[in-house]
């Protein structure tokens, strides 16, 4: 391969979006090419540099809960425009663009009660309702000062902590090297039984590894769900049951839960 | 003003999968508009857009979905109130010099050269600073950017190149003294 070839594949190369042979044949290049392997370099440095945590703008305090609202506001004068006719919503809907705090509070207040109090809908199957426990749990873990009992990288750390805390001894590898590194475990209680939550990360995405024994020693391949916008993948592995919870996309949470039962 | 259940449904089914993605709205709207009140201000305006549409949207991907909705609000803005910034991209080849090859170990990650990445990237035309965005401080694949920012997927390749290298040159060259 040239050094023009390399460098026009060297970003693709760099984002993981090449093919497997096209992969090798830059990185052959990269290991016999000084000049091309100092501008990889270089391109690491500068893709380090932006990764940084410190440029990932979070939210101001409230905008959640005024998204909310605004929400709220208009979902009910669309509904009220349905019925009176359209230009009313429009309208309506210039005015209560940022609703006062009150009034929002409690369309929020009405809101939830409709919702808690609602008709519901058939009951859930016994997946489903593990699935509700592990995502409350996550969204919980991501709470300030909920996130892990034991903060550490290092699996031998870890792992024994458990001991004397759990009836069973899970395993925990360190994916560092494969890009989710190892950020600690925290015991948690799931299905009626503690259980361990290994804790891991991808950039700036959280992953919360829920492990637990199995009740048979048979293996299930791994079935996805999508819940509040949270990605569930679980299986079963060499006599434990895995549930992996996050917000990343669906080919990482593969290619996480992969490395997890590799 | 109530709701009724049939619309309480509707919001809440809205909530479970466009909720979870207001982060990555607003993290992309300000880096877009460069302002914190604006950027909110957008994404409020995007998410009540992204409501209505919602009975049409039929994919799985709710971040990429919300954030193309999001892009357009900001774009709109942009055109509106900085018609200078949104010039037309083309993506030409991109030439390297190796002079302009970054010193990794320079890229020490100090509070100073925080901010100076930061100033870079904010620096850059909004068509660059947007991939160099969603690709590595989002983390989105090819495919999603493409969404995104309405690209084919083979732009989005020559266009990171080119943003990656306009930063570097941006980096690269001496520190401003003010701002």
């Amino acid at each position: 391969m040239s050094c023009q070839e390399a460098r026009s594949l060297l970003h693709a190369f760099l984002d993981d979006e090449l093919d497997l042979t096209h992969s090798l044949d830059v990185q052959h290049h990269l290991d016999t090419c000084p000049a091309c392997a100092r501008e990889h370099a270089a391109q690491r440095a500068l893709r380090g540099a932006l990764r940084d945590e410190a440029l990932y703008f979070r939210p101001p305090e409230g905008f959640t809960a005024r998204a909310r609202a605004a929400l709220r506001a208009t979902a009910a004068t669309v509904g009220a425009a349905d019925r009176a006719g359209p230009a009313v919503g429009l309208l309506w809907m210039r005015r209560v663009w940022l609703p006062s705090g009150a009034a929002a509070a409690l369309l929020a207040v009405v809101a939830i009660t409709i919702w808690r109090f609602g008709p519901g809908a058939p009951g859930p199957s016994a997946d489903d309702l593990l699935a509700q426990e592990v995502i409350a749990s996550h969204i919980r873990s991501l709470m300030p000062g909920h996130l892990t009992d034991v903060p550490s990288s290092d699996q031998h750390t870890v792992k024994p902590w458990f001991n004397g805390r759990l009836d069973f001894s899970p395993p925990v590898k360190d994916l560092a090297g494969e890009g989710f590194p190892l950020t600690g475990g925290r015991l948690d209680y799931l299905g009626g039984r503690p259980i361990a939550a290994l804790v891991y990360k991808r950039r700036q995405h959280i992953i919360n590894l829920m492990v637990w024994p199995a009740s048979s020693e048979a293996d299930r391949s791994p079935t996805a769900a999508i819940r509040q916008g949270y990605r569930l993948l679980h299986l079963a592995h060499g006599g434990m049951i895995y549930w992996a919870v996050s917000d990343l996309n669906d080919d990482e949470m593969k290619e996480f839960v992969g490395l997890v039962v590799r | 003003m109530a709701l009724r259940v049939v619309e309480e449904r509707a919001v809440a089914r809205f909530e479970e999968s466009v909720l979870p993605q207001l982060g990555a709205a607003y993290n992309l709207a300000r880096w877009l508009t460069r302002n914190e009140h604006d950027a909110e201000d957008l994404v409020q305006e995007a998410l009540l857009r992204a409501f209505k549409a919602f009975p049409g949207f039929r994919g799985t991907d709710a971040r990429a979905w919300l954030l193309a909705i999001v892009r357009n609000a900001c774009y709109t803005w942009l055109r509106r109130t900085r018609a200078q910034e949104v010039t037309t991209v083309f993506d030409e080849e991109v030439h390297t010099q190796d002079g302009d090859v970054l010193n990794p170990e320079r890229l020490v990650l100090q509070e100073a050269e925080r901010t100076r990445v930061r100033q870079a990237l904010e620096e850059l035309p909004v068509e660059f600073r947007e991939v160099l965005v969603l690709r590595e401080i989002e983390g989105l694949s090819y495919k999603e950017v493409a969404t995104v920012a309405d690209i084919p997927v083979g732009t989005v390749m020559s266009r990171l190149a080119r943003a990656r290298g306009r930063l570097q040159r941006g980096l690269a060259g001496p520190p401003d003294e003010e701002r």
